[in-house]
């Protein structure tokens, strides 16, 4: 980035400060990866321990021990159907709110977005007492369905803005036409809008996914039986029964629950995200 | 990851497309709000419900065994003399103020800032790097981020075995000093966040004013402090309001590292509610703290909203 200039000495200057610059963040990069970097050697040693060390011997033997029924397979299965069907009914409902937001001017849309953006910003946690008394009031504690609609109300808020906002991207041009050829506002919504916003949907529907598939507080409360629980409760137990001896089993399991949303994340950072192939559409 | 990051970075990028929908509907009245229901429905059921209860509940013995669980008796306000009177709760208040200013405030949005501007200094190979790195903490589920800064600070962790390289014999971080540990626990899990929104605000600076102010002789810290600075500001304050409400409801972390001992030293709030309703059983009690936290956060969320919607102008 050295350009040649009038200012040769402030050039001189600025490959000084860029070389302090190359330290000091190459420094905190290993600070920030030094903690992860356990994980990842401690999974791979079957001798691990606390201690940060380069394994031995390279071994798969902590994946083979938690790649059981009952320890990996089952949990990761409750995780994806409770973050799988926390995000289809979350962008199902925000597709559907979207679309009145979006498309007509009334005179409550406003406030309504405003208390959404409110609801947003509450902290979840602090309403997890209340919410575990409305389940045991009505009978829903340990039911995977209603754990998953709380999960998804409370990510719905998010997903409103985002949907809406994707939305308004989409030219109303395109219904127009469909309006005059007669299509309902739903049909209009389901043929035209939701297929040009594809990309869009996707990026809500993977973040819905990946908050759920974190969550560790509410499925911890409001789920008990063993057999329900997803990934996050089950490693929990996990590490409260064998954390002290099974370190390295614990880092395998750790390692195994964390790479879906990893992969998720690359995926939506990487690509889906940024572009709109909407040009076309526009111009046909 | 919460909700209130996406929203972040969502509003953001909307004063772009400030509100399009100037359709024609087909349709009019009440009926084209019908696919307004379900949303209604569920955030009503389980969010709006919720918090109302919450009001409600926090000014009754309710609990979760014994009599008081069959029939909670109205209590009114004694919870919150309780409260104020609870040595505990104090504690744990101050806790939760510590914990936010010094994790969040200082420690993530300074620490963020600073990564993004040397960003702007460093190669791009670097950044790279860097942003993968600080990411990698932000991207694991909580809960993993709660194991690996356990074993971190453990006695026979890491951290003693960097202390020992220097001819130090460490201590067991987790039992000596709980509130530093959770502390630099949560920057390491949270300053990729303020790390992203400072890159992208940073991105935003024209560079022709930067570089007018270096040939009228401004050194590199009055450029930051007089013109980078003021130029970001909303996303200064943007970032500020979200890490905060992040912060204030952080759980899981704290309590894989810790559980809130030794004997209450790292309880924050939702630690406190936690224990309360479900350790010791007293509902009422845990849901007077909720509704405390839920005050704190709403207060915020109003500044937050506030300064969003003048921006807007």
């Amino acid at each position: 980035m050295n350009r040649p200039g009038p200012l040769s000495v402030a050039s001189g200057r600025r490959s000084t400060v860029a070389a302090l610059a190359n330290v000091s963040l190459l420094v905190i990069a290993a600070c920030f990866l030094l903690p992860l970097s356990w994980l990842v050697l401690a999974s791979l040693d079957a001798e691990a321990s606390y201690q940060t060390q380069i394994p031995n011997e390279v071994s798969t033997a902590n994946y083979t021990a938690v790649l059981t029924p009952e320890l990996t397979f089952v949990p990761l299965l409750n995780s994806f159907l409770l973050s799988g069907g926390t995000a289809v009914v979350t962008v199902l409902a925000a597709v559907l709110a979207a679309y009145p937001l979006s498309r007509y001017q009334l005179r409550f849309n406003k406030p309504f977005l405003y208390v959404v953006l409110f609801g947003t910003c509450l902290p979840i946690t602090a309403i997890m007492v209340p919410v575990y008394s409305l389940f045991v009031q009505l009978n829903f504690l340990d039911l995977l369905a209603a754990t998953t609609l709380f999960m998804a109300a409370s990510s719905l808020p998010m997903a409103i803005w985002m949907t809406k906002n994707f939305m308004d991207s989409v030219p109303v041009s395109l219904e127009e036409a469909a309006w005059v050829d007669g299509a309902s506002a739903m049909n209009a919504l389901a043929r035209i809008v939701v297929p040009l916003m594809r990309p869009g949907l996707a990026v809500v529907f993977i973040f819905v996914f990946i908050q759920a598939w974190g969550n560790f507080f509410v499925p911890f409360i409001l789920l008990l039986s063993s057999a329900k629980q997803p990934a996050a409760a089950s490693i929990f137990s996990f590490f409260g029964q064998h954390g002290a001896i099974a370190y390295g089993q614990l880092a395998a399991y750790s390692v195994l629950y964390s790479v879906p949303v990893v992969l998720l994340y690359i995926l939506v950072s990487r690509g889906i995200g940024g572009s709109f192939a909407m040009a076309g559409a526009v111009k046909g | 990851m919460t909700a209130a990051e996406v929203v972040a970075r969502d509003a953001e990028t909307r004063r772009g497309t400030e509100q399009r929908g100037r359709g024609r509907p087909p349709r009019r009245g009440v009926l084209r709000l019908v696919p307004l229901g379900p949303a209604v429905l569920l955030l009503g059921v389980f969010l709006a419900g919720p918090i109302l209860w919450a009001f409600y509940g926090s000014l009754t013995n309710a609990a979760l065994t014994g009599v008081a669980a069959k029939d909670p008796q109205w209590v009114g306000l004694e919870n919150y003399t309780e409260l104020l009177s609870d040595p505990d709760f104090l504690q744990s208040l101050w806790l939760t103020v510590i914990f936010v200013l010094v994790s969040a405030v200082l420690g993530q949005n300074l620490l963020g800032l600073a990564i993004a501007l040397l960003m702007t200094k460093a190669s791009k190979a670097v950044s790279a790097v860097v942003g993968v790195c600080v990411v990698a903490a932000w991207v694991l589920p909580e809960i993993v981020a709660g194991f690996v800064a356990y074993a971190f600070f453990n006695r026979d962790g890491t951290l003693n075995q960097l202390t020992a390289l220097f001819g130090i014999d460490g201590t067991d971080w987790l039992f000596t000093v709980p509130m530093l540990a959770v502390i630099l626990a949560n920057i390491w899990r949270g300053t990729a966040f303020s790390m992203m929104v400072y890159q992208a605000a940073l991105n935003d600076v024209p560079e022709e004013i930067t570089e007018a102010a270096m040939i009228d002789g401004a050194g590199g810290s009055k450029r930051l402090w007089y013109i980078t600075l003021p130029m970001i500001r909303h996303s200064i304050a943007t970032n500020l309001m979200l890490i905060t409400l992040q912060t204030l409801s952080v759980f899981t972390l704290i309590y894989v590292m810790t559980a809130g001992g030794p004997a209450g030293a790292s309880t924050t709030l939702p630690l406190m509610a936690y224990e309360e309703a479900f350790r010791y059983s007293d509902v009422g009690y845990g849901t007077a703290i909720a509704v405390v936290m839920l005050l704190i956060g709403a207060v915020f969320s109003i500044i937050y909203i506030r300064a969003l919607r003048e921006r807007k102008g």
